[in-house]
């Protein structure tokens, strides 16, 4: 049984349809990258999967349960499901350490000092452990990236869902956070990344998904991708995207 | 002239009054604001209508209109409320609606990622209130919140006429007695001046001390 699977997403905005039909199924410890135009609704995706924006039709399940169950208890859900957005989005009221762990005492219910150590862990994962009394706006912007990185990771999730985590940093600034999210790939966190870093998804990813228009044109492994991508539109994007963006990690 | 000061022991009872009356109704009108402040960002529209109508008729009438309606106009309905009710109930209506609109727009101006990015680690939409939009909200509405204190102060003075031995009432009743009204109301408006003073001194340090680090001076640099 895959860990993630979607089912025939559809969503909706006014009279603009996002997404028409998308399906995706992702296995434990997989990374999974999905690449495609702006406005072509991958984010949107991502949303849909753990309902910060519940879709129009189409069904979610993480690990056998239904996440789109109208019964279903979907903080619990949300909270085995990290999300790390483009913007940090980090709380800017709570130094480094307090937003790692205020999940795990708000939501899980850990001791202060548990919940403390758990933090510090994630914290010397993604290389901050020195910054735990800095508050974000003292942060870089990777700092940044990196403190909301393992924000996600002391929650333990299932799973963690990246929305363009690179797409609002200085290009010197994508590195440490592409390390730090390599480094979880092969520490075998299943990953479901939106990106247009071509050298991560080589690097990792052990299927590309192309989106276009709403819908996934085509998916496959990196190498297949890569070289000999069956559909006419997947080969033009890879190429305009490598131009763009080069390859380096 | 010789300065007669025997009154003054008195408009101390006064201020007393006046402090009780505006720290009852400052409370008062801090949980009426955030329920108010609440239901209006986060409301469906039966919850939120309700409470930006009764914003818009407290702040749309005078408060003096208000006081009266509550100390004269509520007996006909069978309700006797004491002067002192009275006051704190419509300056405590009245601030409420103006602190709830400052914070809302302290709650709208906190940045609504931070309350996706709460959401998506499993809290409940009021939990992410309550730890993440509240506390940043607080923090941005000291500035205006101050200036509705400092008002209170000064507003809190019209309960003289309904018959309250406030700063003002006792003030009023000395100059009655003794003709001495420039020296009474200046010593008055000096006690005014003076807590008006303090209370400003002490909500600068409070917003001193709730800064966020980082944030404020600099936060522009980004």
């Amino acid at each position: 049984m895959s860990l993630l699977k979607a089912e025939n997403i559809h969503k909706r905005y006014g009279k603009e349809e996002v997404l028409r039909g998308v399906s995706l199924e992702l296995e434990r410890g997989e990374t999974m990258v999905v690449i495609g135009p702006s406005g072509t609704g991958k984010s949107t995706f991502l949303r849909c999967i753990n309902q910060l924006t519940p879709p129009d039709k189409g069904r979610v399940w993480l690990d056998g349960v239904e996440v789109t169950h109208p019964k279903c208890n979907i903080n619990r859900l949300r909270a085995q499901m990290g999300f790390v957005f483009q913007d940090f989005n980090l709380f800017s009221h709570l130094n480094t350490l307090r937003n790692v762990s205020i999940g795990l005492i708000k939501v899980k219910g850990i001791r202060k000092e548990d919940a403390r150590k758990l933090a510090m862990k994630e914290l010397e994962r993604v290389g901050l452990d020195d910054k735990i009394d800095a508050y974000p706006a003292q942060l870089s912007g990777g700092q940044q990236q990196r403190v909301s990185i393992a924000r996600a990771l002391a929650m333990e999730p299932k799973l963690i869902l990246f929305d363009e985590p690179t797409s609002a940093l200085d290009p010197e600034l994508i590195g440490e956070v592409l390390e730090v999210m390599i480094k979880l790939a092969k520490d075998g966190m299943t990953m479901l990344v939106v990106t247009h870093e071509m050298g991560f998804a080589r690097a990792v990813a052990d299927e590309i998904v192309f989106m276009e228009h709403g819908v996934v044109v085509e998916q496959g492994n990196p190498q297949q991708m890569f070289s000999a991508p069956e559909h006419p539109r997947t080969g033009e994007f890879l190429n305009k995207i490598t131009e763009l963006y080069g390859e380096t990690e | 002239m010789v300065f007669d000061v025997t009154w003054l022991p008195q408009l101390t009872q006064g201020l007393l009054l006046t402090l009780q009356i505006t720290t009852t109704c400052i409370a008062m009108g801090i949980v009426l604001g955030i329920l108010l402040a609440l239901g209006r960002v986060y409301g469906n529209r039966l919850i939120s209508t309700p409470c930006s109508i009764y914003i818009q008729i407290f702040r749309g009438t005078p408060l003096l209109v208000q006081l009266l309606m509550v100390y004269y106009g509520l007996p006909s309905w069978g309700i006797y409320p004491s002067a002192f009710v009275s006051g704190v109930l419509a300056l405590g209506l009245n601030t409420g609606a103006y602190q709830a609109e400052y914070l809302r727009g302290a709650i709208q101006a906190v940045k609504q990622g931070q309350l996706m990015a709460a959401r998506a680690i499993g809290m409940s939409l009021p939990q992410a209130i309550r730890y993440i939009v509240l506390p940043q909200a607080f923090r941005i509405v000291i500035p205006s919140w101050s200036n509705e204190l400092i008002l209170m102060v000064k507003y809190s003075s019209i309960v003289f006429s309904v018959t309250l031995l406030d700063l003002m009432g006792v003030g009023k009743r000395i100059a009655a007695r003794n003709f001495r009204y420039f020296e009474v109301f200046v010593v008055v408006a000096l006690f005014y001046l003076v807590l008006v003073f303090i209370i400003s001194q002490l909500l600068r340090l409070l917003e001193h001390r709730a800064r966020i680090p980082g944030l404020g001076e600099h936060a522009e640099q980004r």
